[in-house]
């Protein structure tokens, strides 16, 4: 594959912009750069066709099963991406006079209340960008609180070790020592090592239910007492919250605060890595220290507003709007009973996938999963030498993605499937048949399942060499 | 099997020191290379810092993961093996060559193994 | 109700006998009775029809007007067709981050060229793949200079008000001291900034063009970072980037952009697109993803994400952001957008947005809005209003044009290419005659 640079051909590109009807601004030479940037000049025709040979070598939902563990990779469905970009929407300016954004408002006001609704708290930024930036924004309402109160002895954040690498790392951005417990052979909060942590420096507990084993932790509400009884707070990661929407609500579990990944659980899609959203909800006692501007409906239409103890800001003006468009459009079409649906329907997937494995593969739990199951390849890897990476990598020639490898931590050779509710049935048994092929491949001949992917367009990168001797850009010839 | 010289001191956290009149050289052993495979990156501390005996003074990434490496003495650092910097492959390609960090006015040492003390803890990990 | 179910009430009551249950509550039998919920208390589902109808009425709720004068942070400029035909491809719309390199090639690719386009714009060694916008990259970048003997930043106030309010809540939250230094004149107060540069600075950040407009002296701004051994952070609108002199140029060590004008709609302000950039020294300290060259097992060039153990996956409560999601699909739109500029075409967006921006001004202050300050400005300037601010945006409003913002008692005008000669002549027109 050429790169856009290397398509370039001095002279050539395309005719955009009109001659500039008034005169040229003048400036100072001293204010003007040097030389004209390498961009590539290019027609559009060749420009069209990278892309369309880029977009070959990139597996997207519509390419084929996507079980990508605590990623949520269901459908994106159209109509989403239609109302996003209605014009209405997409050349409204953000600092447009109030009574002309109405239509915005009302979009933002409805998603909020509509999610608020879902995960049982009362009130929500959508400002944050993604799930990570929420969880930031979650914890410093905590944080806020808090200090608030001259509470200032509370650091520390308990964070289970099965928790995703953000829970820590985020906890640490708002300044909180991290405290890691322990968890059950479950995968669940270990009770015992949970009370001898919580004391007068406790912050909070960062926690995901189901967690990420892919289990409900069924002493949740013991948990969530556990940590309030000592004077911290309960925060829930939501990147789980597919598995449970609509019948059970993090407000009702004990949570305080919350982050929801619009990317996941309601079906806006990932963009290679963005953009996402990642709202962050609160119970009443924590509104007032949401970020700011925060939407409400009065009597004469929706208004903006800086709570009154607000953290600050987050990001630039309202988040990523046109991101909470689409999730807003998933909302109102499933509605009260199709959200519980989906949901009930993922852990059904889970479930039924897992159903065709396990005896097969060991499972990293047993019995019933809710909407993601977790596979050990620790005996396969010991018995045969292949290992889960190994089975990840032959996937790719069946033209399925992998599960999410190596994570939980907790489980030395994980494969972490999530099926989603948008699988047939067909679907997932096409994918368990190939499962079963790739063990018995590799019981066979371990060595096969090394060199895998045979198939795709290069085999496996050199990762050593890219983090030794980084190139990071296209180097143009002096 | 790996490599465990009978002239150096080691900790079990799979650091190995060198006294050399009052300076104690630090480096990885051979089992802590192998066990992190190949070393794209060392995090490595600035001369003067401070290091205590347990604690942690840097860390050593490979691909996938970050470890950190503990400090077996208490003191102030006198010297920073920089070529690791460019070249940490150094570290997988010849660990007892490949030094971190040089220690000097030491006031604390761990309890430190001798090769043979060494050599069992390795075995009883690999076991 | 709609539903993206595919299977049928009858094969997901064969899966569950399947599995030994005989109904879907058996799913849940593990949550505590006293926590289920009994019922969602939201509206019922639509069809499609409805749910697009019921937006749709949202959308013309809003007022789009014809002629926007207004920037402030987001650009109205005009966005090649090309540039929303390739990202709505499905592959790159629906894909995940690509951890799994053999099947992304494509999408890693992008981030590498994307890399490679923003760093030969800024003039700057390195890019990550991107981060939230603008303001998030400035707070990220403010958070990367950090070292252990310097922690307080300095801050110029003629940045974006919204970039300072973002660089105060992540610097806050970490204990971070930050110090403003009041804009006077529309520009950075250079003594009072030099003044508050001592050997515990780790960072300046200056905007430039700021807030207002102006261009600030940048060269000062970088010299007197670097007096004190301080990394200078510089945030640039991009499009001036296709004109004006560089970060890069300046010796800035980490450049940040809101990249929202290479192709992203105004959109009621997101998703944009956070541009970081620095100096390959700096390379280790920049957050977030990153893409690099390697090759694959048979010796062809590949692409991966690299120096992943910077990153909270790896290095948890250690690291030094937490980002992981980031805006990698804006990123492909300002790469597709670079790309179909090509050299030519930035420089013409950015001389022509100049040049409009130049031609308003001049003929405002015929009229009695005289600028604020005669300082040389790229494509936003602030006036003095004759009449009070409000009064003209109204009178503008009702023939279907977004004014300036009213700021500090005067307004703040934008043009872009967007904004013709005709366009101006006839706003001018209105103000005259509301000034009358």
């Amino acid at each position: 594959m050429k790169l856009l640079f290397e398509r370039s051909v001095p002279g050539r590109g395309m005719d955009l912009l009109p001659a500039c009807d008034v005169p040229a601004a003048e400036f100072d030479p001293s204010l003007l750069r040097g030389a004209a940037p390498h961009l590539p000049e290019i027609s559009e025709i060749d420009l069209g066709r990278h892309y369309t040979e880029l977009a070959k070598q990139t597996h997207g939902v519509n390419d084929g099963f996507y079980p990508l563990g605590s990623c949520t990779m269901k459908y994106n469905p159209r109509v989403n991406e239609e109302m996003a970009a209605l014009p209405g929407f997409t050349q409204i300016h953000p600092l447009q006079p109030i009574e002309t954004v109405q239509g915005c408002l009302e979009a933002l006001y409805t998603a909020e209340q509509l999610l608020c609704e879902i995960t049982g708290m009362d009130g929500m930024t959508l400002q944050p960008a993604a799930g990570a930036h929420g969880e930031y924004t979650g914890l410093q309402l905590i944080r806020s609180y808090h200090l608030s109160r001259g509470d200032t002895a509370r650091n520390k954040i308990i964070v289970p070790d099965s928790a995703h690498g953000t829970n820590p790392a985020s906890a640490s951005m708002v300044g909180y020592k991290v405290v890691s417990i322990p968890s059950n052979p479950e995968g669940g909060v270990d009770l015992e090592a949970l009370r001898a942590a919580v004391g007068p420096d406790t912050a909070g507990l960062m926690l995901t239910n189901p967690n990420t084993v892919g289990l409900f932790d069924p002493n949740i509400l013991e948990i969530t007492k556990i940590v309030h009884d000592a004077g911290g707070l309960c925060y829930y990661d939501g990147a789980n919250l597919n598995a449970v929407m609509g019948h059970v609500r993090p407000g009702d579990m004990g949570f305080d605060c919350v982050h929801l990944n619009l990317h996941k659980t309601f079906s806006t899609p990932h963009g290679g890595g963005g953009p996402g959203s990642g709202p962050a909800g609160c119970k009443e006692f924590l509104k007032p220290f949401l970020p700011t501007p925060h939407v409400k409906k009065t009597e004469t239409g929706y208004e903006l507003y800086a709570p009154e103890q607000s953290m600050g800001k987050v990001r630039s003006f309202y988040g990523n709007f046109l991101v909470v468009l689409k999730a807003l459009t998933y909302v109102l079409t499933l509605g009260k009973e199709g959200i519980p649906e989906a949901s009930a329907g993922a852990v059904l997937n889970a479930n039924y996938m897992m159903s065709k494995l396990v005896g097969s593969y060991d499972m990293a739990c047993n019995g019933l999963c809710m909407h993601e199951f977790v596979m050990d390849l620790s005996r396969q890897a010991h018995d045969y030498g292949f290992t889960a990476m190994d089975v990840a990598k032959r996937l790719l020639d069946f033209g399925m993605h992998p599960p999410t490898m190596y994570f939980p931590l907790i489980v030395h050779e994980a494969l972490m499937i999530e099926p989603t509710e948008t699988e047939s049935p067909e679907t997932l048994d096409e994918a368990a048949e190939v499962y079963l092929k790739i063990l018995a491949e590799g019981m066979e001949d371990a060595e096969k399942l090394h060199h895998a992917p045979l198939n795709c367009a290069i085999s496996r990168p050199d990762e050593v060499g890219a983090a030794r001797n980084p190139v990071v850009r296209y180097t143009f010839e002096a | 099997m790996s490599n465990i010289p009978a002239e150096l001191k080691y900790s079990a956290s799979h650091e190995w020191v060198k006294e050399e009149d009052g300076v104690f050289v630090i480096g990885l052993t051979d089992y802590a290379q192998s066990a992190l495979g190949d070393i794209v990156f060392i995090n490595l501390p600035e001369e003067g810092d401070e290091v205590t005996a347990g604690e942690s003074f840097a860390d050593v990434e490979s691909v996938k993961a970050v470890s950190d490496v503990f400090s077996p003495v208490t003191g102030t650092i006198c010297a920073v093996n920089e070529e690791l910097l460019d070249d940490p492959a150094q570290v997988n390609e010849d660990p007892y060559g490949a030094w971190l960090v040089k220690v000097e006015n030491v006031t604390a040492t761990e309890e430190l193994l001798d090769a043979e003390g060494y050599a069992a803890v390795v075995e009883a990990e690999e076991a | 109700m709609g539903s993206y179910i595919p299977a049928t009430r009858e094969e997901r009551q064969k899966m569950l006998e399947s599995i030994g249950l005989t109904s879907m509550d058996q799913l849940y039998s593990i949550v505590p009775e006293e926590a289920l919920l009994k019922e969602l208390n939201i509206p019922e589902g639509m069809s499609e029809l409805e749910v697009a109808q019921k937006v749709s009425a949202m959308a013309d709720e809003n007022k789009k007007f014809r002629s926007i004068f207004r920037g402030a942070g987001a650009y109205h400029h005009y966005i090649p067709s090309i540039v929303k035909t390739v990202t709505s491809k499905e592959e790159f719309l629906t894909a995940y981050t690509p951890y799994q390199a053999e099947i992304s090639q494509g999408v890693l690719q992008s981030i590498f060229e994307y890399q490679t386009q923003v760093c030969e714009l800024t003039g700057m060694d390195v890019s990550n793949a991107s981060v939230y916008d603008g303001a998030v990259a400035a707070a990220e970048a403010v958070l990367m200079c950090q070292e252990r003997k310097r922690s307080t930043v300095v801050v110029s106030g003629s940045c974006d008000p919204q970039t300072l309010a973002v660089i105060k809540t992540y610097c806050g939250s970490r204990d971070v001291p930050v110090v403003v230094i009041p804009a006077v004149d529309c520009a950075t107060y250079l003594e009072a900034l030099k003044a508050a540069l001592t050997k515990e600075t780790a960072a300046v950040y200056v905007q430039s063009p700021n807030y207002y407009g102006v261009i600030e002296d940048m060269d000062a701004v970088v010299a007197a970072a670097h007096e004190v051994g301080a990394k200078a952070i510089m945030g640039a609108n991009p499009i001036s980037l296709g004109l004006l002199k560089t970060p890069g140029e300046y010796g800035a060590d980490v450049a940040v952009c809101e990249g929202q004008p290479l192709g992203m709609p105004i959109g009621f302000g997101g998703p944009y697109l956070g541009i970081m950039t620095c100096t390959q020294a700096m390379t280790r300290k920049l957050p977030g993803r990153i893409v690099g060259q390697t090759t694959d097992h048979d010796g062809r060039r590949a692409f991966v994400l690299t120096l992943q153990a910077r990153e909270q996956h790896i290095r948890r409560e250690k690291a030094s952001s937490n980002i992981c999601s980031n805006e990698a699909l804006c990123a492909m739109t300002a790469s597709v957008y670079l790309a179909a500029m090509g050299p030519k075409g930035l420089r013409q967006a950015a001389e022509s947005s100049a040049a409009h921006a130049h031609y308003l001004a001049a003929e405002l202050e015929k009229i009695g809005f005289k600028l604020r300050v005669n300082k040389p400005f790229f494509n936003e300037f602030l006036t003095d209003c004759p009449v009070a601010p409000e009064k003209i945006c109204a009178a503008l409003e009702a023939k279907g044009i977004l004014g300036g913002l009213p700021l500090d008692g005067g307004i703040l005008w934008c043009c872009t290419e967007l904004n013709s000669r005709g366009d101006i002549d006839a706003l001018v027109a209105i103000l005259k005659e509301v000034c009358a």
